[in-house]
């Protein structure tokens, strides 16, 4: 399971790193879902099943093709000027992701001889999920519904045409 | 190496990447893919721990931290395109109006 989990981990970061590099972003949206469903997949490894399939289809399934089709309507960006060479804003930024990248790693190497224990009794599946969802915590999963909501309101005000303007027409 | 310190490492890695790009590119949209790379780098490494500790209380973090990334895709994506129907481009170089 360990070299699985390995190779898996090599696709993901793999993926991730894609994401970053990726000179269109619709390349950028497909290595990010590949990034998701690899991450399914570990989830399945770590006794998440019902996370597994809630990542496949909320992400995989709805966040990547809600951003590929914002893509498709303003995706476009002429002016993108992060594609063109280390200038000084990208070598900061580089710098600064490997100071990232030193803490934690500072930061993880004396906390790692923890990771010996593993296994949960019932697993990650639905029932065990749900049960623990809808007992212990149930007001926080109240308050999830009510952020979806507010959050669908705000969406729907927020690409909502101002009364004032005009639409459009699509020249040609 | 034990396999929960590879999930552990790899969610830093997933992590770092993210930071990297959101700090490194200039389209909106891809700052916004690399924001849910880190959202999910975190669920990986939160997933991990809640095997670690053998309770499902890390898992159930992790579904609130989806409603929230679906909550946040959802409301940054209107803005983007309400953004972009005033000023016609989503490089985040012209994301100023707030300036002055």
């Amino acid at each position: 399971m360990s070299v699985f989990a390995f190779l898996i981990g090599a696709l993901s970061l793999a993926a991730a790193i894609g994401v970053v590099v990726s000179a269109k972003p619709v390349h950028s949206a497909l290595f990010l879902m590949a990034n998701f469903a690899t991450l399914a997949i570990l989830y399945v490894l770590l006794d998440a099943q019902f996370l597994a399939a809630a990542q496949v289809i909320i992400y995989a399934g709805g966040i990547v093709i809600l951003i590929l089709f914002v893509i498709m309507l303003i995706g476009h960006d002429p002016a993108d000027r992060s594609q063109q060479g280390l200038t000084r804003p990208a070598v900061a930024s580089l710098v600064l992701g490997v100071i990232l990248l030193a803490s934690l790693v500072l930061q993880l190497t004396g906390r790692l001889e923890l990771g010996t224990g593993g296994g949960i009794a019932s697993g990650g599946s639905p029932s065990a999920v749900g049960t623990e969802l809808f007992t212990r915590f149930l007001l926080p999963f109240e308050f999830v519904a009510i952020l979806l909501l507010v959050a669908l309101i705000g969406a729907l005000i927020m690409g909502r045409r101002e009364s004032g303007e005009t639409v459009e027409e699509p020249a040609g | 190496m034990d396999s929960n310190n590879l999930f552990l490492v790899l969610g830093a890695l997933i992590f770092v990447v993210g930071a990297t790009g959101v700090l490194l590119r200039r389209n909106a949209l891809i700052i916004f893919m690399c924001v849910e790379m880190m959202l999910n780098s975190v669920n990986l490494s939160l997933i991990t721990l809640s095997r670690m500790w053998g309770n499902l209380e890390g898992q159930i973090f992790v579904f609130v931290i989806m409603a929230v990334a679906a909550a946040e895709v959802a409301i940054g994506l209107a803005i983007l395109i309400a953004h972009n129907r005033h000023v016609r481009n989503i490089n985040i170089e012209t994301l100023n109006l707030l300036r002055n």
